[in-house]
């Protein structure tokens, strides 16, 4: 019959008319500022370096091998290399970023920095209220506030993060053992 | 105290104009008049808005507007001011004098609808002999400013969306005409009031509106149709469909021009919809004997707000039409309809009193609805759309 989907479709419109006021489930609005949603483990937004111990500058994993730097779509990164070198956290000596800077209003979050970096130090964060009033120098990010300890990191991507720490754990006990290995290896040479 | 309240507003018309020499009351009597419609339907139209916006949100499971003021009732000046401090940009290649007189225009020429409808008891601002004619002539006299917005613009989504909207309007006003012609041939008159007056008779309390007969509910329907296509509203909403055309007719406007449009837009509703209400729902004549307490203006405007929400009923169910569906449906299906009504009417009016008119009329509206379906669904391709991409 003709007209008979739209009296369905009225029925319908209406039904939620009158049930969105009597059943507050139907309402899937979260109304912001005041209520939120709980934090989603797979979000992501910008990304931020990992640093392990208790001090950022010393702990920082970055040894600015500016991969990420090269990788990056929209060239939002920008790296100076140090010229000195200090220990990482397998004691090996390595250079530190002296400059790290991400620029978050071209930053367009896709994530490429975190897949190509192969020490686990750059990963992507889940804070969204970045907004500032300064559109120039407020949105370059500085290493220092880019800097975040690792366990921030596990709070808020716990299944990654393990994945992470236990991999990075599995080349520590690698390079222990190598590094007695060799030391059992110069001993027994003597 | 009941006749009191009915003519309150003539009766203080009255009185304010007594305070002035004989010579001067007719004309500050007209212009009061004036002034009130010209205050009263933007204000109406501020309070649709968000009556618009929060029934839309409902309709969705949302919560709309609910920030500014209480409930979120304040939007409007909100969006007032907005549309007030925006700045106002006219494209350097627009033809300047025509881009600024298409708003003033439209606006002029719905304000002119009001002229002739009757709000209530002796409540009409030019009681013409013609006033059907009249209100047709000024709804069709937009169709002007819109092509004119379109035009000047230099744009090619505005001049798009005022050829899509002229086609739309012309098609339209054939069927919006030959429905309300129904009426007419009933009441022998084009004067809204004396239509009003005819469907203010009561028979076991129940009122003889015109949507209650066969002729009428018909004409009714093909009214509603009409009418919401010719004031642009979903889903007949081609002209500004802002998925395609960015905004259509009205893209380059700015600011207060913008809401001038928009402005234009409802008022073209809101009296659309008080000649829909004049003409089949009583206009403003009570439901039932009974409740003829109730001041007249009540119930014209209660009538006239029902009306309002079906059309926002309609935009938040309704997906758009294409543009062929649109013409097809326009002088395939309405057109044809709406003459036969006309045939009907005539039927209805020689048949005379009896129960017979209302067998024959019914049998032959219903038969030609459910014939002109089958007729038009018989392609059969009315399932969901198989979409072939490079197969």
């Amino acid at each position: 019959m003709l007209g008979e989907g739209i009296l369905k479709g009225l029925a319908e419109t209406a039904r939620n008319f009158f049930l969105s006021y009597v059943s507050a489930e139907r309402l899937t609005t979260v109304e912001y500022p005041e209520r939120r949603i709980a934090p989603i483990e797979a979000a992501r937004v910008f990304p931020f370096l990992v640093y392990d111990g208790p001090d950022w500058a010393a702990g920082l994993r970055c040894v600015s091998c500016q991969i990420c730097e090269k990788e990056c779509p929209p060239k939002c990164i920008f790296i100076e290399k140090s010229k000195d070198k200090k220990p990482d956290a397998l004691g090996k000596p390595q250079f530190y970023p002296a400059r790290f800077d991400i620029d978050i209003s071209v930053c367009m979050s896709c994530q490429i920095c975190v897949e190509v970096c192969p020490f686990e130090a750059i990963k992507m964060d889940s804070v969204y209220e970045l907004s500032t009033t300064d559109r120039f120098g407020g949105l370059l990010l500085d290493r220092q506030q880019l800097a975040k300890p690792n366990t921030y990191y596990k709070e808020i991507h716990p299944t990654e993060a393990a994945k992470v720490d236990a991999r990075l754990a599995a080349e520590k006990a690698k390079a222990e053992a190598k590094a007695t290995a060799a030391a059992a290896a110069a001993t027994g040479g003597v | 105290m009941i006749k009191t309240m009915d003519q309150i507003f003539v009766l203080l018309q009255h009185w304010l104009v007594s305070f002035l020499p004989a010579g001067l009351r007719p004309a500050v009597s007209v212009l009061l008049s004036v002034v009130v419609i010209i205050c009263l339907f933007p204000a109406l139209f501020a309070l649709t808005t968000v009556f618009e916006r929060k029934g839309l949100a409902r309709i969705q499971n949302r919560l709309g507007p609910n920030r500014t003021g209480p409930f979120g009732f304040l939007q409007p000046i909100a969006d007032g001011i907005k549309s007030l401090t925006k700045e106002d940009i006219v494209p350097a290649s627009a033809d300047a004098a025509v881009h600024f007189l298409a708003p003033i225009v439209l606006v002029v020429a719905v304000f002119m609808g009001f002229a002739v409808l009757p709000m209530g008891r002796n409540m009409v601002l030019a009681d013409m002999d013609a006033g059907l004619l009249f209100f047709f002539a000024m709804g069709a006299s937009t169709e002007l400013s819109v092509f004119m917005a379109g035009w000047s613009s230099r744009n090619k989504y505005s001049l798009l969306g005022a050829m899509r909207a002229v086609a739309q309007m012309i098609s339209y006003e054939v069927p919006l005409l030959m429905s309300s012609v129904a009426v007419v041939m009933i009441t022998g008159s084009l004067n809204l009031t004396r239509i009003v007056e005819a469907q203010n008779q009561y028979t076991l309390g129940f009122p003889h509106w015109y949507i209650f007969t066969p002729w009428g509910f018909a004409g009714f329907v093909m009214y509603a149709i009409a009418a919401t296509a010719e004031t642009n509203r979903s889903p007949f909403d081609l002209p500004e469909g802002e998925s395609e055309l960015v905004a259509g007719y009205h893209t380059e406007y700015s600011g207060f021009k913008f809401a001038l449009f928009f402005l234009g837009e409802y008022l073209a509703m809101f009296s659309i919809s008080g000649v829909g209400t004049t003409l089949f729902l009583g206009g403003w004549s009570a439901p039932f004997s009974w409740l003829g307490w109730v001041p007249s203006w009540i119930w014209f405007f209660s009538k006239m707000f029902l009306s309002i929400f079906v059309f926002i009923w309609l935009r938040g169910t309704l997906p758009r039409l294409r543009q062929d569906q649109l013409m097809n449906f326009a002088w395939k299906f309405v057109l044809p309809l709406t003459l036969l009504n006309l045939m009907v009417t005539a039927l209805w009016r020689f048949l005379g009193e009896g129960w017979e008119r209302w067998v024959y009329c019914s049998a032959i509206l219903v038969l030609a609805y459910v014939g002109m379906g089958l007729l038009g669904m018989r392609g059969g391709n009315l399932g969901p759309r198989r979409y072939r991409y490079a197969e």
